[in-house]
């Protein structure tokens, strides 16, 4: 599986085409049913404010570790060929995707599950922060929203 | 012993730092490492603790060139 935090902005629908396209194709041919994507964009509003933009911190190499860890458990729990996974950090503005997560796998049931399981353990666990920017000056985010 | 301590986000601005170097007796916690990093604030409650890039608590024992990590809840993705 691919990992890769950046802060060059994301092309997702791009860089899925071009992964199965280069990777997943030459390396599973005739063997993927299915695959999963989860994109991330950056809303113009939370919890009731308009928002300008968004800073992404990150822990480098921790970051980096821990998806590692999420995606070693997401291969050990289902059937998966391979992955992708693309996250930005630093400066971003509304409509620019944050994150994508793509699995490839020969059933649906495993992509689809495995991609809601990585989306939903980097949320809780990648060290990641959001500032976002508003009118009246910035502000952390506190918490997720709730994901199921 | 010799730690280097990280802090990030919200808690980097409320320290005025983005990290120390702490000098410590042989035997110490990662809350012990807070305590002389910070200049005795209290751990705030929802604070995450990783010790070399992984999560623990802050009764974890650290040892010398460990890398000991303070941050908020996370809010990526």
């Amino acid at each position: 599986m691919k990992i890769v935090v950046d802060t060059t902005p994301l092309s997702p629908w791009e860089a899925l085409a071009e992964y199965e396209r280069e990777v997943v194709a030459p390396a599973h041919p005739g063997r993927y049913g299915a695959a999963a994507t989860f994109v991330g964009t950056m809303r113009d509003f939370n919890e009731g404010d308009a928002v300008q933009g968004m800073f992404l911190e990150h822990y480098p190499g921790m970051t980096e570790k821990q998806l590692g860890l999420i995606a070693d458990e997401a291969f050990g729990q289902w059937s998966l060929l391979d992955g992708l996974l693309l996250h930005r950090v630093g400066e971003l503005k509304p409509s620019e995707p944050i994150v994508v997560v793509a699995v490839w796998s020969a059933h649906r049931k495993d992509a689809f599950e495995a991609c809601r399981f990585i989306m939903e353990a980097l949320k809780s666990r990648a060290p990641f922060w959001k500032r976002e920017e508003l009118h009246s000056g910035s502000r952390w985010v506190e918490k997720n929203s709730e994901g199921y | 012993m010799t730690v280097k301590v990280k802090f990030f986000a919200s808690l980097k601005e409320q320290m005025g730092c983005d990290g120390a170097t702490v000098e410590i007796g042989e035997v110490a916690t990662a809350a012990d490492i807070w305590l002389q990093a910070s200049g005795g604030k209290a751990l705030p409650p929802n604070v995450l603790v990783a010790v070399n890039m992984e999560y623990t608590d802050q009764n974890h024992a650290v040892k010398s060139g460990d890398e000991v990590a303070f941050f908020p809840p996370v809010t990526g993705g």
